[in-house]
């Protein structure tokens, strides 16, 4: 799995956001010119909490 | 006669935000009684059950559907609305237009096209916000969780995570962060400086930093830990480490620390780990008694007091305005600003009045049924704001209460706040005074939480509610302060 | 539960390496009795998951009445009709005898077969040669000229392919596809460039073996006439490279996507042989003039394997003409597609690369949690049946496997890893 190679300082590393959820957000920060890439996300097996559990279990 | 109906999209997904301005857009139009648009969660069903507005298709619906409701006058006005609705959301799946731009649908995805991704920013409903924590805490990517309603176990399992893996989780219920010079979620403009601030509140965070803005005063980062972190159960993991962070940094001389008071065990911990600072801390946990601190410590009752002392100013005393002599009317403070209504139950306590809330700090009471009580509402606790937006981004949810209050011959002074900056209303001293043209009312006291480098401009919201014939105070502690001298014989 | 997300993802390492490390060769056309055992007597092979006779499409029921015609099982369709329903003629899935089949898919005794081999682990796998457009059986096409041309296909075409591909070695098809892909082919609905390289590649060596110009000028003419004929050697190239990725446990790799009109099943490499299977969805697409919606049939055959090693509408990128073709709109989005399919992929194949993605590999090794996870299925283009037997294709769309499979898949997945 691709990571951050080196843990990032939170005051320090240069900002740069993923933005999951509201997309209101990654406007606000692109404003301030932080580099910020927003997901299309969707709840994970259409909201279903069983499967969602599973699928949490199996390292997905 | 009325007509519902629901209609039920399967395994859709819009953003909440987008989802409530599209059925605002058409609420108050003729013909529609109510009208919503919800993902259908349980909480959300109970919610379109509350407003009448469940029907049978939308009782079938589960967590990854959206349920379109309207209540019409009659059958044609609902099925024109649920079409345009239906049009609306449907934009996206019609083939891909040739001016569309790849969208990445997970955080792996993501971070595949950024890999120096460093922070991850997460306002997912709250039952999966902790699954995608998790996703950006094994990328090592640092965390922020706007998103509430998230399980307290789950809390401490991904902070112990954040914890050994040498990142932190600002929240959940995180609203407000400041970090390298950038403003995360609701925050105000103000300038760089030598203060580092750690809040467990949003409105706490804002106020103290708009204080210390005015006078000269700047921010080195606020770290936002979320309402939670100091309670027993999360053991104040996140605030922990802010508290290093801000002792490595180079930049931060001193630090506040911001919140409801902590569990006793969480209490000590944070009170040791001052203790072996070099920095100089304000401890400011709204209705706390008196600490025992370490000497570079202080404390502070209020968020004015805490801005005041940060910033080595002077602290008004205590007892600079006379204490309660039997005032013949009540104050009524209605707030969109939790951590400001929580200050102005400690001033008006301090001043020996019997405070009722629905959020009542350690000495106030929980709302009662006799007539002549003292009472401060927050407006943006969770009983307001089940599916709804927060009182901050659409303040209208504050209007029908307030007008109450105007019409209510018991009340002699109202307590409000205007809090402006990133992501609040675009001008919420406008939307209170359009609600004041010819009425009736007792004198208002209100304070701007903000600065002039925000959109809306302190200055300007301050003009416009003096033109109305509010009284504007410099602080929100301040502003509680000239209630009370209303109110009390002279 | 760190534990099992590693055994899970080293599992799923080696699948995706035995996928991507296969090398498939054309190599032969042989009789499918002589290198099927089981083909006996009144059994027929189908496209898709298991299905019996009653619940089959109009189109597949076409097809069956006139492979029992063909095979001498019923002297006419009418005949052949009651064998079925009696239960007295056998019906399994291509996929269990190591083939597959476009649309109907049917495979008996006498078919001859193309062959491909993947020469790094020895496995081999058959598919029919494609009969063409129109009115065939792979549409449910059932009367004399359908019968009549599989018999040319029989007698004339498969001999002298057969004895061309021996002479040549067998056609590398790795090379071949990517090429392919340079050129606008996806290899699912639109193989135009690849069925133009292959018989380049075999036209020197059929010339060189065939018994007369006119036998050869038929045998080309009817290859050159056929923009899809390179469908079915992909599709067993496909079946070939899937095949030894079967049975490693913990990993949650699709290994196989194919559909009977009816049902839509799917299998994974840690399940082994199961299927997993949920009704077909109908097709999203564009329809020829004179048809629309009402007269399509629900999505069908075994080309599915084309996308479950990366191609098809996995590869769109490569293939932006495919985009308006299917309706999946504008062709300068069509990457779109592939990216989204990344989304749900275990990895990309250095092999087959799209130029104008800067040469991104195609998305390869559909994982069952990412679907789930995504909520993005796979993406299939497919040519469009007419539902009445016989009459053919009428249109082409985007069809997607449905998230029900999926769904099954992963609780048995689960349960086998002993995951609650």
């Amino acid at each position: 799995m691709k990571k951050n190679q080196k843990t990032p300082h939170l005051l320090d590393t240069p900002l740069s956001a993923i933005n999951v959820g509201l997309e209101s957000f990654s406007e606000d920060l692109k404003s301030q010119n932080v580099a910020t890439l927003h997901i299309d996300w969707s709840p994970p097996a259409g909201g279903d909490p069983v499967l969602g559990d599973l699928l949490s279990k199996l390292g997905a | 006669m009325t007509f519902l109906l629901n209609v039920v999209q399967h395994n859709s997904y819009a953003d909440s935000v987008a989802l409530m301005r599209l059925s605002d857009k058409i609420s108050g139009s003729p013909g529609i009684k109510e009208a919503a648009i919800m993902i259908g969660t349980p909480a959300n069903k109970e919610i379109l059950a509350n407003a009448n507005l469940l029907g049978g298709d939308g009782q079938s619906a589960g967590p990854g559907d959206i349920i379109l409701a309207v209540r019409a006058v009659d059958q044609n006005t609902a099925n024109r609305v649920i079409a345009g609705w239906e049009s609306e959301l449907n934009k996206k799946a019609e083939g891909l237009s040739a001016t569309e731009i790849w969208r990445p649908k997970t955080i792996r995805g993501a971070f595949e096209q950024q890999s120096d991704a460093s922070m991850a920013i997460i306002s997912v409903p709250g039952p999966f916000a902790i699954a995608e924590a998790r996703k950006a805490l094994t990328r090592n990517l640092n965390v922020l969780i706007f998103s509430d309603n998230v399980a307290i176990d789950e809390e401490r399992a991904i902070k112990e995570e954040a914890k050994s893996r040498d990142l932190i989780v600002m929240g959940p219920d995180c609203g407000t962060a400041i970090i390298q010079g950038k403003m995360l979620g609701f925050a105000n403009s103000v300038p760089n400086g030598k203060i580092g601030i750690v809040g467990a509140s949003g409105t706490g965070i804002q106020e103290v930093s708009c204080l210390l803005a005015h006078m000269g005063h700047g921010i080195s980062h606020a770290i936002g830990v979320g309402g939670r972190d100091l309670t027993e159960q999360v053991g104040g993991i996140s605030t922990l480490t802010a508290i290093d962070l801000l002792e490595k940094d180079p930049q931060t001389d001193h630090v506040i620390i911001i919140s409801k008071p902590p569990s006793e065990k969480v209490c000590s911990k944070i009170l040791s780990k001052i203790e072996r600072s070099s920095k100089t801390f304000t401890v400011c946990f709204l209705g706390s008694p008196l600490l025992q601190l370490s000497s570079n410590a202080r404390q502070a009752k209020t968020l004015e007091s805490a801005a005041l002392q940060a910033a080595n100013q002077e602290i008004k005393p205590i007892n600079s305005v006379s204490k309660n002599t039997g005032a013949a009317k009540r104050i009524l403070g209605l707030y969109a600003g939790g951590t400001l209504a929580a200050e102005a139950q400690i001033i008006l306590i301090d001043h020996g009045f019997s405070v009722t809330s629905n959020a009542p700090v350690p000495g106030a009471l929980p709302i009662g049924s006799g007539n002549l009580q003292h009472t401060i509402i927050d407006l943006g606790a969770d009983e307001y704001t089940q599916g709804r937006p927060h009182p901050m981004i659409e303040p209208s949810v504050r209007s029908a209460p307030f007008l109450k209050a105007c019409d209510d011959p018991t009340v002699g002074a109202i307590l409000c706040d205007i809090v402006i900056g990133n992501g609040a209303h675009a001008n919420p001293a406008g939307l209170l005074i359009s609600l004041l043209s010819d009425l009736d009312h007792p004198p208002i006291f209100v304070s701007v939480t903000g600065t002039n480098q925000d959109p809306q401009g302190r200055d300007s919201q301050m003009k416009l509610l003096e033109s109305a014939g509010c009284i504007v105070a410099s602080s929100n502690a301040e502003a509680a302060r000239m209630a009370i001298s209303s109110i009390l014989p002279v | 539960m760190e534990e099992i997300g590693k055994v899970i993802d080293q599992a799923n390492e080696q699948a995706l390496g035995v996928l991507l490390s296969g090398e498939p060769v054309l190599v032969d056309v042989v009789l499918a009795a002589d290198v099927i055992d089981g083909l006996k007597e009144k059994i027929i092979l189908h496209a898709g998951p298991p299905i019996e006779w009653n619940k089959m499409c109009g189109p597949m029921r076409g097809a069956i009445c006139g492979i029992a015609v063909f095979e001498e099982w019923a002297s006419n369709l009418n005949e052949a009709e009651k064998l079925a329903s009696q239960g007295s003629l056998e019906f399994a899935p291509n996929h269990q005898f190591g083939c597959v089949g476009p649309m109907t898919g049917m495979t008996t005794a006498s078919q001859p077969l193309i062959v491909v081999e993947n020469q790094h682990y020895g496995n081999r796998a058959y598919c029919t040669i494609n009969e063409g457009l129109g009115k065939v059986m792979r549409f449910g096409g059932n009367d004399q000229t359908v019968l009549e041309r599989l018999s040319w296909i029989k007698n004339e075409l498969a001999p002298l392919l057969g004895q061309a591909l021996r002479r040549a070695s067998g056609i590398n098809l790795k090379p071949l596809i990517a090429r392919g892909l340079t050129m606008g082919d996806e290899m699912h609905q639109r193989n135009i460039a690849c069925s133009s390289l292959l018989l380049r590649e075999l036209a020197p060596h059929m010339a060189a073996v065939a018994s007369d110009t006119e036998t050869l000028a038929r045998v080309y003419s009817f290859i050159a006439s056929n923009d899809q004929f390179f469908l079915n050697v992909a599709m067993a190239a496909g079946k070939a490279l899937t095949d030894p990725a079967y049975g490693i446990k913990g990993s949650s790799m699709v290994t196989a996507m194919s559909r009977n009109g009816t049902d839509f099943g799917i299998r994974v490499s840690s399940t082994g042989d199961r299927w997993f299977t949920a009704p077909v969805e109908m097709p999203q697409g564009l329809y020829f003039p004179g048809y629309s919606e009402s007269d399509a049939n629900p999505d069908m055959g075994d080309s599915a394997i084309v996308e479950t090693i990366g191609l098809g509408g996995f590869a769109m990128g490569a293939a932006p003409a495919v985009a308006g073709f299917v309706g999946a709109g504008a062709a300068s989005q069509a990457g779109l597609y592939t990216k989204n399919m990344a989304e749900i992929t275990l990895g990309e194949n250095k092999s087959w690369t799209i130029p104008a993605m800067d040469y991104l590999g195609v998305p390869t090794g559909i994982d069952i949690r990412r679907v789930l996870e995504t909520n993005i299925s796979p993406t299939i283009n497919t040519g469009i049946a007419h539902k009445e037997p016989g009459i053919g294709q009428v249109g082409a769309g985007v069809a997607k496997a449905p998230m029900a499979c999926f769904q099954k898949a992963l609780r048995a997945f689960a349960e086998q890893m002993g995951v609650k």
